[in-house]
């Protein structure tokens, strides 16, 4: 026993052993076992071969929630990937007053729990003329906008709480990004006569591209995998039209609502894949890849 | 000093997100089809020897009514006594823990609480509830027929039915004689529209709300007009003529000006209320159930309101239809399911227990034999009897005998139908204004391809 601890072959193994098992009883296992299920109908416990993915194919809420998560992934990349980085850069200046305080603030709404800031947000976007957002738009001598049951108003809506909630959290990655350039890159570009912009440009910009691929990695995922802000703003999985249905609130609606398990095995694959692909090509083409080989 | 300062903040912060949190968690939402409800337990108390029956509702009020009702059986039964252990969850929370729990074959209660709309999903395939048509023998001669019909699968029964929800008009008589209207001349949906128009005129707030996010008054129209959403071979039918016809009748309501979307979507919900409570809206048909919304959400229009039968299209159409409702099932894999079976046919079926129905949850019972028992009825005492300004029974009593059913309502197909209209037509129609054909022939697609 004490040899078999002690010889260098075997103790990697007894080290890496916990994650191992980790890994095999609740990602390898379950994700097999989605996909055995996904040829099935559970309820009825019969096999029907492909039948999930040609009905998903065909799909038009599929198709739409597919679109609608799509839609707000983008939404989120742009909107918060160049602000925050921005913002970060701002903060990190020697321009600003009180960073530590911004920093507080900007980070304060991640604190918050989603389902009651989706409730307030609800709320603030209510369709009578009383509430926050129709209120607002008063001033400017526009009537009141049914937000959450228009398509356009409503991704705005999203995105509304998006931004609130998460530009703290990249405004943090970005930050730490930046403090890790050494400053006398700095120095010795102002020597030469560099604008505090080319400095940005030239100098932030490339050296935060580590920062920038992992936080368009995980905003990526993120965006195609929300669920919580679309469920708590329309009060349920049900929003007029689709129009807040994501890939995972359509998973979660076959799946648990109508109760069709093989059906939302289906759903859950096809966004495993999506993910994966899309993270793959932009991993690839950020060069990501090519680092480690080197 | 500050990191100290960011420290402080970000405590306060999360000790105010945590409270928050706390709130948000003791207070349950209250997106359900049957009054709202929040998370918690309750264990009866029972002397000598018993049985153990785990009970999962939706709805607190009816942790009450079953341990009163449990109490008047153990005394009528003391061989057989039985303790409830009742845990009362939010509606969506409670019916995916169902599905889930019977799914995997574990943890299910031995009685269960399932909103008639969520129902026809646990009829699909081997079904895991209980066949309750022997525990209902006894009392089947004073039950209305098609409540237990409601919950039914190829003869079997599978729910006990709370109450009947017949489908009546709800009057706020303040604001009508106001506007020189006098309700009890509303007969016809045709005398309907002029009223509302006239009110429309005369007032410019809403007579009544089109309905976006339920079918109270779409099945009521439909069914008094022989129509349904499926054909008579039980294949989904959405673009039938007379469904065409009812909404785009509803339609016409809307382009006059004194109809219009709520918000919510429809009378029974959170946003809802206030537009009734303060007067925006006048009339609303509801299941008799939206009683108990009056007196909990409603209340500024205590002595304001009349019940009345809802209009028909012309004479000799069926007055009212059965809307909502929860059937009480048994879980068959229980060890005790036999004896939950039996009691519970007698806590919700028992003539006792259809005066509690009424005392307590201000719901129409399902024996009719109790809607003459005017002590009962006209109990001055009674809140509900209180806040309404007819006696609510008076007018169950005039329609009791054209209540129909809208039998698409047990098939397996309709949940997704309802979710497809809520969601996806009536917004269409109602808040989109696309043409009701052109609504109804999409939704007919999308549905096809789900059942294929």
């Amino acid at each position: 026993m004490k040899k078999l601890l002690y010889s260098k072959k075997v103790a990697p193994y007894v080290f890496v052993l916990p994650f191992v098992i980790t890994v095999l009883l609740f990602w390898i296992y379950p994700i097999a076992n989605g996909v055995l299920l996904s040829f099935q109908d559970v309820l009825k416990k019969e096999w029907v071969g492909f039948k999930n993915y040609e009905r998903l194919m065909t799909d038009k809420i599929f198709l739409k929630s597919v679109y609608n998560s799509v839609r707000y992934m983008v939404g989120t990349l742009v909107l918060l990937i160049p602000f925050p980085m921005l913002f970060a850069s701002l903060l990190n200046s020697k321009l600003m007053k009180k960073p530590g305080f911004f920093k507080s603030i900007y980070f304060l709404p991640a604190l918050t729990s989603v389902v009651v800031a989706g409730t307030i947000f609800r709320l603030i976007f209510g369709e009578m003329g009383t509430s926050l957002a129709n209120q607002v738009i008063g001033i400017f001598g526009m009537e009141p906008i049914k937000w959450l049951k228009n398509e356009w108003t409503g991704y705005f809506a999203l995105l509304c709480i998006a931004c609130w909630r998460w530009t703290g959290v990249n405004i943090l990655y970005f930050l730490a990004g930046l403090q890790s350039i050494p400053g006398d890159i700095y120095e010795a570009a102002s020597i030469d006569g560099a604008s505090k912009w080319q400095q940005f440009t030239k100098i932030s910009f490339p050296l935060l591209k580590p920062t920038t691929v992992y936080v368009l990695t995980i905003s990526i995922y993120a965006g195609l995998s929300m669920f919580l802000e679309s469920f708590m703003l329309w009060k349920g999985n049900n929003s007029p039209q689709n129009i807040g249905l994501t890939i995972v609130g359509y998973l979660y609606r076959q799946g648990i609502e109508k109760r069709a398990l093989g059906y939302a095995c289906a759903v859950g694959l096809v966004l495993l894949v999506v993910v994966m692909v899309i993270n793959l090509i932009q991993l690839k083409a950020t060069g990501t890849f090519d680092k480690e080989e080197r | 000093m500050k990191k100290r300062l960011i420290a402080v903040m970000l405590c306060v912060a999360m000790m105010a997100s945590l409270l928050v949190g706390c709130k948000s968690g003791s207070e349950g939402s209250g997106d359900d089809k049957d009054s709202s409800g929040s998370a918690g337990s309750n264990t009866m108390e029972v002397e000598g020897d018993y049985t153990e029956l785990e009970v999962w509702t939706f709805i607190e009020l009816h942790q009450e009514f079953y341990t009163n009702m449990a109490e008047k059986w153990n005394e009528a039964n003391p061989d057989k006594q039985v303790k409830l252990t009742l845990s009362n969850m939010q509606y969506d929370d409670m019916h995916n823990k169902l599905s889930l729990a019977l799914e995997s074959g574990e943890g299910a209660p031995d009685v269960v609480d399932i909103e008639l709309g969520k129902f026809p999903a646990f009829m699909v395939g081997d079904v895991e509830l209980m066949d309750l048509t022997e525990s209902i023998a006894p009392y089947k001669d004073t039950t209305v027929e098609s409540r237990l019909d409601i919950y039914s699968k190829d003869g079997s029964r599978y729910g006990l039915p709370t109450h009947v929800g017949a489908t009546v008009a709800f009057y706020n008589t303040e604001l009508l004689e106001g506007a020189g209207i006098d309700y009890t001349q509303i007969k016809t949906w045709d005398e309907f529209k002029a009223a509302g128009v006239k009110y429309y005129e005369a007032t410019g707030k809403y007579f009544a709300c089109v309905e976006t996010f339920a079918n109270w008054m779409i099945n009521l129209m439909l069914v008094q007009k022989g129509g349904d959403y499926l054909d008579g071979d039980g294949n989904l039918d959405l673009t039938n003529d007379t469904l065409v016809e009812v909404l785009q009748y509803i339609k016409d309501m809307q382009d006059t000006g004194a109809f219009a979307t709520v918000p919510g979507g429809q009378p029974d919900n959170e946003e809802a209320y206030p537009s009734y409570n303060s007067g925006d809206y006048a009339v609303q048909i509801m299941p008799f159930w939206q009683t108990s919304r009056f007196t909990s959400y409603m209340t500024d229009l205590e002595g304001d309101v009349a019940i009345a039968p809802a209009p028909v299209w012309k004479d000799g159409d069926v007055k009212s239809i059965g809307g909502g409702g929860t059937g009480t099932a048994v879980v068959k894999t229980s060890e005790n399911a036999d004896l939950a079976a039996e009691v519970f046919a007698f806590i919700k079926l028992s003539e006792e227990a259809n005066k509690e129905v009424w005392n307590v949850l201000g719901f129409d019972p399902v024996n009719t034999a109790v809607w003459e028992d005017e002590e009962l009825t006209k109990n001055p005492d009674n809140k509900f009897v209180q806040f309404f300004n007819t006696y609510p029974f008076d007018t169950l009593n005039e329609i009791k005998d054209s209540i129909a059913a809208l039998d698409t309502l047990s098939n397996e197909k309709w949940p997704s139908i309802n979710n497809e209209l809520v969601t996806t037509t009536l917004n269409n129609i109602y808040e989109n204004g696309m043409p009701v054909k052109e609504a109804l022939e999409e939704s007919q697609q999308t549905l096809e391809n789900e059942f294929n």
